[in-house]
């Protein structure tokens, strides 16, 4: 590796963006020379990170940020693919033309015998635009499969459908982030931005100043500690809260009664689940003081700008659509949606979490954030692709029901895997895993040897970040230009050049899958033009010229759209839609055998499921081996000192924590962080149980018990990824 | 299989929830038809929230469990307006007031109560009806009465401090009119609330315009001047609104031959005492209580819902713990469990702290380490996690003055920097500790910005740049530069 090259000279600083979350910090990256002190201590050594003034950090960076340059020269960099020729076999080293090879012949095979449908595709959200979008094409054309779908579907899939449903049309933030800038209310709902994306907080100092910021989190986490009013639900009933606000908002006084007729339908409906819903009802359910609900409910209509914005942690569940869509009727009743100053939003998390729904890698998808069961779109679509719209397949199955259905009869017999790491980020993980080992063949395509890339059958190591470039859409639906800035580690390729191997192997002409990326963006942006999430009128000659393009962009004299929904919504009558949704609780409530809640999430020094930053230093030094938070009288009782190691049980498994005394956390809640591999993930307990719309999985609530770990208490065991280099 | 006919007598808070619950397990009408027979002409409404209809914070309207398109959606053949004059449980039949015969296969009883009203001389004309001036608290008909009688500013006497008794009475005086509540005990709410939260309740009512008679009761009611109390005073008042409590309505359940005692007499299954009858609500004894609040009738209809669907046979009612929420704006109060104990009771925990003067009372009684009664006024956030811990069972923190107070509790004061562990994060977005920023100085960084260049500290939000500028002031101070500074060698 010490031979690699930056990709321009040393003096002019590539103008790029952050690899992790979808605040896709602005940063610059320069070749290295040793004299910046933060940045000899990273061990980086190739290139230096400095912040960008750009809108969404402003000159800031967190940790992940500030050290993502060794993420280029991480321990075990996959550098050769790896093939074992059987299961028993260990990986070993061998060329690219007998890996592809070996891959298209085994494709062909296992079509040949059990259908296109036995080969199955699973995407990320953390892949370019261009990546996502090949991918979705290279499993519709090139395998002519319907079992494709991604990551993405366990982190927004929820918002997306609540935002779709009621405004007609979704994108994380319908506002560009700065104008929070100007709110003098923010409420956040299960969002812990202080430690997902550090430097946003910058955005709500306003509010916070002004004592108008409310953070709903069953957890005291570092951005509750910053809010003037924290309010702490049990786990899985942030739905009940929202009825319990918005009967609060009627009661009181604060609805925005023309508002709501003119720009509204299906409040009447809405209110009659709310009205069941008196603040001390929702109390008795939530644990949220009656006086606490109607607080928030004053702090938001007293605001002369205010927002409601949810994350993961109101959305991660079986009612997590319907919990987004109660959120969404709190702020319809207040007037915020559709007005300068003004809004509702949710927090996309991963680093192209919004370009990564739009262009076809998700099951029901089509570019352009088209349905794939909509015969316009087929024929859109299948004209770009020059392809016949018959052949091209209806929609599969969703992530977790693909990943559960391998090997199974009827399910896939062969998974490609790319930009993600179910082994570790997918729910009841050791049955998930199970699954893999089913399969009659496993392909990974990464960076390094992640969990999931130990168990396939053939691993390809492809290029990151800084070695290539691609466009990704940020949280606020701005179009960004990632841009190379050193060549890559002699012998890997883009995930962009497997596909093109894989299809040329398949049969496909050379040209229907283009290497280079902005030949492929050209390509999405004929795709996806006249769909909702219309790129057609975004080129990387304005991205290059640093032109601030929000999608929808539909041509390319248009100067994009900051904000959404100023004039109308985007259902066909231009009103957003309440939606008369009601509270059902967690799907497993905790019982005598499983008395405590327990609920995941990240923290600041680690991105999803670690496979990146594991590989720092200086993150696995601050942040080195997972914990449980639990209340002292809790973890008493279950005989646990702090800073012993736990086993955290539920039906589906158990995982290994170091215990945490926070004497803030509920009584009847415990937290695990869910960045961590082998017996210490945290998706071994979760609860697979679907949301009906989104399909996404229960990850933020199940029942748990605590057992001290059998045997003397382990020293402390940072992960240590150099073991698992093949 | 043909579907099971079954009729619900009463379209109140119980039988919609009942109709809707059944709608849930058999939406297409597969299992169970339904048929729903109110008496009241207007559609259901929801009583809670009655007391918000009288305080104005909500309209009649707002108040409606169901919009007009409901019935014939949920496949519900809904007859309002429509009273039943005799049951015959021998051929599973009723008699409607209009003539008609329904045969059933199980009846429900989701009757209710009815207000009661003390025999005061004046309070009822000749046809047993609320004389002109008075009116009983109970249903919306009788809420537009009181706001049509309330003539601004008229001063009102309630009769009744109960909770229902006192919710109208807040609403009325948030509308602008002085009022009394005369109460025949001791105390306020005397089943809920021991004396002396009673005390300090009716302190904060009385900030809020509401007089409290107690140990007294009215003797006469004249019209247009008011009430003659036991006590030889006269209390003027324009209105008067009675909430003296209520009496199941057991009518057609004793004309039937049913088993009543101050309710219809039900089982676990909620069956009475012929097999294919039903009750639920206010007019259902069950296990010796009668009911009276909303969350009781729900539990009822979820169960009765799973066993009449046969969505789950084995469903069974085993009473439901009972919360007791005020609903009147600025008085958060929450009375659970027992609370009638003595804090030396030998057998009990027992906590209890009286703050009058701020109109806060908190009693916590526990048993086994949990949560077996509480009083909570003025402390929301205690409430909230009590009621909690009391229907969940689970046992309560050990820091027992810290649930009971919620918030309340003092946070400590500022801390300075040098209080501050080595360890403690100062800068959480790039984790760089006290001590970090320590060696930091030792190695030669100076000032804020200095120490954030050599450490990164404020470099993520910004939000510690207050917190980091004090460290530097404070190293300045404690560790200053007498020379022009030499860098020292890092000490960590």
């Amino acid at each position: 590796m010490a031979q690699r090259m930056p990709a321009l000279a040393a003096s002019a600083p590539t103008e790029t963006h952050c690899p992790y979350c979808a605040l896709q910090c602005g940063m610059a990256l320069t070749a290295a020379n040793g004299t910046n002190t933060v940045e000899s201590s990273t061990g980086a050594g190739l290139v230096t990170v400095a912040p960008r003034d750009f809108p969404t950090n402003r000159g800031g960076l967190c940790q992940k940020g500030w050290t993502s340059a060794s993420v280029l020269t991480a321990p075990g960099r996959l550098t050769r693919p790896l093939l074992r020729p059987h299961r028993a076999a260990p990986l070993r080293p061998v060329s690219w033309d007998v890996a592809l090879g070996h891959v298209a012949h085994r494709l062909r095979q296992i079509q040949a015998a059990h259908g296109r449908d036995a080969i199955a595709v699973f995407g990320g959200g953390g892949l370019t635009n261009e990546k996502a979008y090949a991918l979705g094409k290279f499993a519709r054309v090139a395998l002519g499969t319907s079992q494709v779908d991604y990551n993405g579907r366990f982190c927004m899939s929820s918002a997306a459908a609540a935002g779709i449903r009621a405004f007609g049309l979704d994108r994380g933030l319908p506002f560009p982030v700065t104008d929070l800038d100007g709110a003098d209310a923010v409420v956040l709902v299960g969002a812990n931005v202080a430690e997902t994306m550090p430097p946003f907080t910058q955005h709500l100092r306003r509010a916070v100043d002004n004592g108008g910021l409310v953070v709903v989190d069953p957890r005291r986490t570092a951005t509750a500690e910053q809010a003037a009013l924290h309010l702490r639900p049990a786990p899985g009933t942030d739905l009940a809260l929202a009825l319990g606000m918005l009967h609060a908002a009627v009661a009181d006084g604060h609805l925005d009664h023309a508002y709501i007729t003119e720009r509204t339908t299906g409040f009447d409906a809405a209110w009659r689940v709310a009205a069941r819903w008196w603040p001390e009802r929702a109390e008795r359910v939530t644990g949220v003081a009656a006086a606490d609900q109607r607080a928030a409910v004053r702090i938001l209509a007293q605001a002369a700008n205010a927002y409601v914005l949810t994350a993961r942690g109101a959305e991660q569940h079986a009612s997590g659509v319907d919990t987004a869509s109660a959120w969404i009727n709190l702020a319809l009743a207040l007037g915020l949606p559709g007005r300068v100053g003004s809004g509702f939003g949710c927090l996309t998390g991963q680093g192209n979490g919004q370009g990564g729904r739009e262009h076809g890698q998700k099951a029901d998808q089509l570019p352009g954030y088209r349905r794939i069961d909509d015969p316009e779109a087929r024929a859109h679509v299948a004209a770009v692709w020059g392809v016949d719209p018959e052949n091209l397949p209806g929609p599969g199955r969703s992530a977790y029901e693909l990943l559960d259905s391998l090997g199974t009869d009827g399910g896939p017999r062969a998974l490609l895997v790319f930009g993600s790491n179910p082994v570790v980020s997918a729910p009841r993980a050791g049955h998930v895993a199970e699954r893999l080992a089913a399969l009659d063949l496993l392909v990974v395509a990464d960076v390094v040897l992640s969990e999931t890339a130990r168990a396939a059958d053939v691993v390809l190591p492809v290029t990151q970040w800084a070695e290539e470039d691609g466009t990704l859409t940020n949280l606020e639906g701005r179009v960004l230009l990632r841009r190379r800035a050193l060549d890559p580690p002699p012998g890997v390729r883009t995930d962009l050049d497997v596909l093109h191997g894989l299809a040329v192997r398949l049969g496909q002409p050379a040209d229907r899958f283009p290497t280079d990326a902005e030949t492929v963006f050209e390509e999405l942006r004929r795709a996806s033009a006249g769909g909702p999430a219309d790129y057609s009128g975004v080129t990387w000659e304005r991205l290059r010229a640093g032109e601030q393009l929000h999608w929808p962009v539909p041509s390319p004299g248009h100067p994009g759209t900051p904000r959404l929904f100023l004039d109308r919504f985007a259902h066909p009558d231009g009103r957003a839609r309440f939606a008369a949704v009601d509270h059902r609780g967690p799907a497993e409530p905790p019982d005598a055998e499983y008395p405590l809640h327990a609920t995941t999430g990240r923290v600041l020094q680690h991105y999803q499921s670690g496979a990146q930053t594991r590989r720092v230093a200086e993150l696995v030094s601050a942040a080195p081996e997972s914990f449980v938070e639990v209340h002292p009288d809790t973890a008493a009782r279950a005989g646990l000192g702090d800073g012993e190691l736990a086993r955290v049980v539920s039906r589906r498994g158990s995982a290994v924590a170091r215990v945490r005394h926070t004497p803030t956390i509920r009584q009847d809640t415990v937290f695990l962080p869910f960045h961590f591999g082998d017996d210490q993930r945290a998706n071994l307990v979760t609860n697979p149980a679907l949301d009906p719309t989104s399909r996404m999985p229960e990850f933020k609530v199940c029942a748990v018990r605590l057992e001290p770990l059998a045997g003397e208490p382990r020293r402390r065991r940072p992960s240590d990824p150099s073991e698992e280099t093949a | 299989m043909s579907a099971s006919q079954v009729v619900v007598v009463g379209y109140g808070m119980a039988g919609a929830r009942l109709a809707e619950e059944v709608r849930r397990r058999d939406p297409e009408g597969a299992r169970v038809a339904l048929t729903v027979i109110g008496a009241e002409d207007h559609p259901a409404y929801n009583r809670v929230l009655l007391s918000s209809v009288l305080a104005g914070s909500l309209s009649p309207e707002a108040v409606r469990l169901h919009d007009d398109g409901w019935a014939d959606r949920q496949r519900v053949d809904l007859r309002t307006g429509t009273a039943v004059r005799r049951i015959d449980v021998g051929s599973r039949k009723l008699e409607l007031a209009d003539g008609a015969v329904l045969g059933y296969d199980v009846l429900v009883l989701a009757t209710g109560s009815r207000a009661w009203v003390p025999p005061t001389d004046g309070l009822l004309d000749g046809t047993g009806t609320p004389a002109d001036g008075v009116a009983v608290f109970r249903t919306l008909d009788d809420c537009r009465r009181i706001l049509t009688r309330a003539r601004a500013g008229a001063p009102v006497a309630v009769l009744g401090g109960g909770l229902l008794g006192l919710e109208a009475a807040r609403g009325l005086a948030g509308r602008g009119h002085p009022v009394t509540v005369i109460h025949p005990v001791g105390h306020l709410m005397e089943r809920q609330l021991d004396a002396g939260c009673g005390r300090v309740l009716a302190r904060t009512l009385a900030r809020l315009g509401i007089a409290v008679r107690l140990n007294v009761t009215a003797q006469r009611y004249a019209p247009g001047r008011g009430l003659v109390l036991s006590d030889g005073g006269e209390l003027p008042a324009e209105l008067v609104v009675v909430s003296a409590g209520v009496r199941a309505e057991t009518g057609l359940a004793t004309a039937a031959g049913l088993a009543v005692d101050r309710g219809v007499l039900v089982d676990d299954e909620l069956r009475t005492s012929d097999p294919q009858v039903r009750a639920i609500g206010d007019c259902a004894q069950h296990a010796g209580t009668v009911g009276g609040l909303v969350q009781p009738a729900w539990d009822q209809a979820a169960v009765l819902a799973d066993l009449l669907t046969g969505a789950d046979p084995a469903a069974r009612y085993r009473g439901t713990p009972v919360v007791t929420r005020l609903k009147a704006r600025d008085v958060d109060l929450a009375a659970l469990g027992e609370v009638h104990v003595d804090v030396d009771e030998p057998d009990a925990e027992v906590l209890c702290l009286q703050d009058p003067a701020r109109g806060r009372y908190a009693k916590l009684v526990l048993r086994d380490e949990r949560v077996a009664g509480a009083i909570v006024l003025g402390a929301p956030d205690a409430a909230a996690t009590i009621t909690q811990l009391y229907d969940a069972g689970t046992p309560a923190p050990s820091d027992r003055l810290a649930l009971l107070l919620g918030r309340a509790l003092p946070s400590g004061a500022p801390t300075s920097p040098a209080d501050l562990p080595a360890s403690a994060v100062v800068c959480r977005c790039n984790t760089v500790s006290k001590g970090q920023l320590m060696t930091a100085w030792r190695a030669g960084a100076r000032g804020a910005s200095g120490l954030a260049a050599a450490t990164r500290a404020s470099t993520g939000c910004g939000g510690c740049a207050e917190s980091l500028q004090g460290i530097a002031d404070w190293l300045a101070r404690v560790d200053p530069d007498e020379e022009p500074a030499v860098p020292r060698p890092a000490v960590s």
